[in-house]
C-alpha cells in the first residue's frame, strides 16, 4: 500500500522536492520568522526573552552608528557597481574581439583572484595597504614622491583599499559572465550593422549593450546583494570588527557586533530585518525597472 | 603595418598591463612566504626580490613545526568532500523533481528557490545561531553542512541543465516498467554527469573558502577549517606572520591546481546562472 502510494506519479515529485521543502522551512522560513519575532523582543542567549514592541526599531532609528553602517554598506555597494559592471563589460567585449592574442591565458589570469578565500585575500590586501613606507602600495606611491599613507586609518583611503579588494577578486568573474553573455549574440547582427555603416561605438551601444541586458541584470542583482551583505572583507582588512571611528563598519558587521559580540540578539535581529527590507526593495525595484518580471510571463 | 596588427598589439599590451596588476598580489605573497615574518612586520608586503633574505624556513616550519595547520587543512578537505557530495545529490534530486513533473505548488516552490538566491544569508545568522545552539549542534560539522544541502544556485543550475533532456526518455523508462525513482537513478543521473563536474568544482571552491558561518559554529581548535585557522593566527596581541603567509600561500595551491586542470568546469559553473539557456 505505502509502496504503491510513494511510487505513484502523483506523489513522486513531492518526494523528489521534499529535501528542498524541509531545508527551506527549517533553515529559511523558521529562522526568518523567528528573526522577525526576535526583533520585537529583548533576547539574550540563555535567558527568557521579553516582548518589547517596536522598541528595537525606534532605538535603531536614533542609532548614529547604525546609520554609519548603512551608509558604509550603501557607498561600498554603489562603488562596486560603478566599477564591477562597466569595466568587466568593456573588457569582455575587447577580449572577445576576433583579433586577440592570448585570450584564454588572460581569462584564466583574471579569474585567479576569485579562487582565494576572503581570509587570504583580505590578509594580502591588509598588508599591501599597510602604512609603512615599504608596503606595496606606499612604495609604489613613493616612486611618485607621495608620502606614505595610513590607508586603513582614514575613511576615504580605507574605502579605496576595500573597493580595490572587491575589484581585484570579482573583475574576472564578472568578465566571464559578460563573455558568456556575448556568446549568445549572433555574429550576423554585427556583420549586418557593419554593412549598414555602423561604427564600433554604435555597434557597442546599439547591439552589445541591449542584448547583454539579461547578463547585466544578473550581475547587477548579485552585486547589489554582495555589496549590501559585505562584512568579512572589512573584518579582514581591519583585523576585527572594530575599525577606527567605524570607518569599515557595515550593516552585517553591526548585526554581528550587536548579536554575537554584545549578545543583544533582539536588537541585532531588527538590524537584519532592516537589511532584508533594503535588499528586497532595491532588488525588486531594479528587476521591475528592467522589465524582468514581464519577461518571466511570456 | 596595417591597422589590424596595430590594434592587436595595443589590445595585447593593454591586457598584459591589467593582468600584471591582477597578478601582483600573488607575486607579493609568494615571495613573502620565503622571507622571515619580521621582514613583513618591518616593511609590509612588498615586491623586493632579495635572494639573500629568502629561505625555505617558513616551508620547513609549515611541514615540521608544531601547529595545527594540517589538522585544519584535512578538516577543510573532509568537510569540502562531504559537503559537495551531499549538496550535489540532494540538489540534483530536487532539480529533477522540478524539471520532470507538473505538480501542485511547483511554481510557488520554485519562486522560493529564486527568493533564496536574493535574500542575504547573513540576515539568518542570528536565528540560525540560536537554532544550532538549541539543537545542540554547536561545534559540529552537521551545523555547517545541513543549511546548504539543498543549495538554491545548484538546484537552479541542474534544472536548467535538465531542461535539455528529452521527456521521451522518461516516458520510455515508464513503458519499460521502471518506477519513478529507478528512472531517476538509472536513466537521468548518468546523463547528468557533465553537469555534476561543474557544480562539484564550484561548490567545492565555495566550501573550501567558506568562512563566516563555520567561524560562528566552530569553537574547538581541532575542528577548525583552514580559513578559520588562518584567521586565528591574526590576533589583537600579535600576528603569527611566519605561518600565516606561508599557510595562505599553500592554501591557494590545491584550488589553483584544480582550476588549471578543470578550467572549463569552473567557468561553466560560474556562468551558468547568468545566461538564459
Amino acid at each position: 500500500m505505502i509502496k504503491n502510494f510513494l511510487y505513484s506519479q502523483k506523489v513522486a515529485p513531492y518526494v523528489f522536492v521534499l529535501p528542498f521543502v524541509l531545508v527551506f522551512i527549517i533553515f529559511w522560513v523558521y529562522p526568518l520568522l523567528s528573526s522577525f519575532g526576535m526583533s520585537f523582543q529583548k533576547v539574550t542567549l540563555g535567558q527568557e526573552a521579553s516582548f518589547i514592541g517596536a522598541d528595537n526599531y525606534t532605538k535603531l532609528m536614533g542609532d548614529t552608528i547604525f546609520f554609519k553602517a548603512v551608509r558604509n554598506s550603501a557607498v561600498y555597494m554603489i562603488l562596486t557597481l560603478l566599477i564591477l559592471i562597466p569595466f568587466p563589460m568593456l573588457f569582455a567585449v575587447l577580449i572577445n574581439s576576433k583579433a586577440m592574442w592570448g585570450r584564454e591565458f588572460f581569462k584564466s589570469s583574471f579569474f585567479f583572484p576569485a579562487l582565494t578565500s576572503v581570509v587570504v585575500a583580505g590578509t594580502i590586501f591588509r598588508l599591501m595597504f599597510g602604512e609603512m613606507e615599504g608596503s606595496l602600495i606606499n612604495s609604489i606611491l613613493g616612486v611618485f614622491g607621495v608620502e606614505p599613507i595610513k590607508f586603513l586609518k582614514g575613511q576615504t583611503t580605507g574605502f579605496i583599499a576595500l573597493v580595490a579588494l572587491a575589484s581585484w577578486r570579482w573583475m574576472g568573474v564578472n568578465m566571464l559572465y559578460f563573455l558568456s553573455g556575448l556568446k549568445n549574440i549572433p555574429d550576423d547582427y554585427y556583420e549586418a550593422a557593419s554593412i549598414d555603416g555602423a561604427s564600433a561605438f554604435q555597434r557597442f551601444t546599439r547591439i552589445t549593450i541591449p542584448l547583454l541586458k539579461p547578463t547585466t541584470i544578473y550581475v547587477l542583482t548579485i552585486s547589489i546583494y554582495a555589496g549590501l551583505a559585505m562584512f568579512i572583507e572589512s573584518m579582514m582588512l581591519w583585523n576585527g570588527n572594530n575599525s577606527p571611528k567605524n570607518i569599515g563598519l557595515t550593516i552585517v558587521g553591526y548585526l554581528y557586533r550587536q548579536g554575537i559580540e554584545k549578545n543583544n540578539l533582539g536588537y541585532a535581529a531588527a538590524v537584519g530585518i532592516v537589511l532584508l527590507i533594503i535588499t528586497m526593495v532595491i532588488n525588486l525595484t531594479q528587476l521591475a525597472f528592467s522589465g524582468m518580471f514581464k519577461k518571466e510571463e511570456d | 603595418m596595417n591597422t589590424g596588427t596595430l590594434r592587436k598589439i595595443l589590445l595585447f599590451a593593454f591586457f598584459s598591463v591589467l593582468c600584471l596588476l591582477i597578478l601582483v598580489p600573488f607575486y607579493a605573497v609568494t615571495i613573502a612566504s620565503f622571507k622571515p615574518g619580521e621582514d613583513l612586520i618591518r616593511y609590509g608586503l612588498n615586491l623586493r626580490f632579495d635572494l639573500s633574505a629568502m629561505s625555505l624556513d617558513n616551508f620547513v616550519f609549515l611541514f615540521t613545526g608544531e601547529h595545527a595547520y594540517f589538522t585544519w587543512f584535512f578538516n577543510s578537505l573532509l568537510l569540502t568532500v562531504v559537503q559537495v557530495v551531499l549538496t550535489l545529490l540532494v540538489s540534483a534530486t530536487v532539480a529533477y523533481g522540478f524539471s520532470a513533473y507538473e505538480f501542485r505548488g511547483k511554481n510557488l516552490l520554485f519562486v522560493c528557490v529564486l527568493l533564496i538566491m536574493m535574500v542575504p544569508f547573513e540576515i539568518l545568522l542570528l536565528p540560525l545561531y540560536t537554532l544550532t545552539f538549541n539543537m545542540g549542534l554547536m561545534n559540529s560539522y552537521s551545523a555547517i553542512i545541513l543549511p546548504g544541502v539543498a543549495s538554491a544556485a545548484t538546484i537552479f543550475f541542474f534544472r536548467q541543465y535538465l531542461r535539455g533532456i528529452p521527456k521521451e526518455m522518461i516516458a520510455a523508462g515508464r513503458v519499460d516498467g521502471a518506477n519513478e525513482y529507478a528512472i531517476y537513478v538509472r536513466l537521468i543521473l548518468p546523463v547528468m554527469k557533465p553537469s555534476f563536474a561543474a557544480m562539484a568544482i564550484l561548490n567545492g571552491m565555495n566550501s573550501w573558502n567558506n568562512f563566516l558561518w563555520p567561524f560562528m559554529v566552530l569553537s574547538d581548535e581541532n575542528k577548525y577549517t583552514l580559513p578559520i585557522g588562518l584567521k586565528t593566527l591574526l590576533t589583537p596581541y600579535g600576528n603569527n606572520y611566519d605561518l600565516l603567509i606561508v599557510g595562505s600561500f599553500f592554501s591557494i595551491l590545491p584550488i589553483l591546481a584544480l582550476f588549471l586542470g578543470f578550467q572549463k568546469y569552473f567557468i561553466d559553473g560560474m556562468t551558468a546562472g547568468a545566461v538564459k539557456g
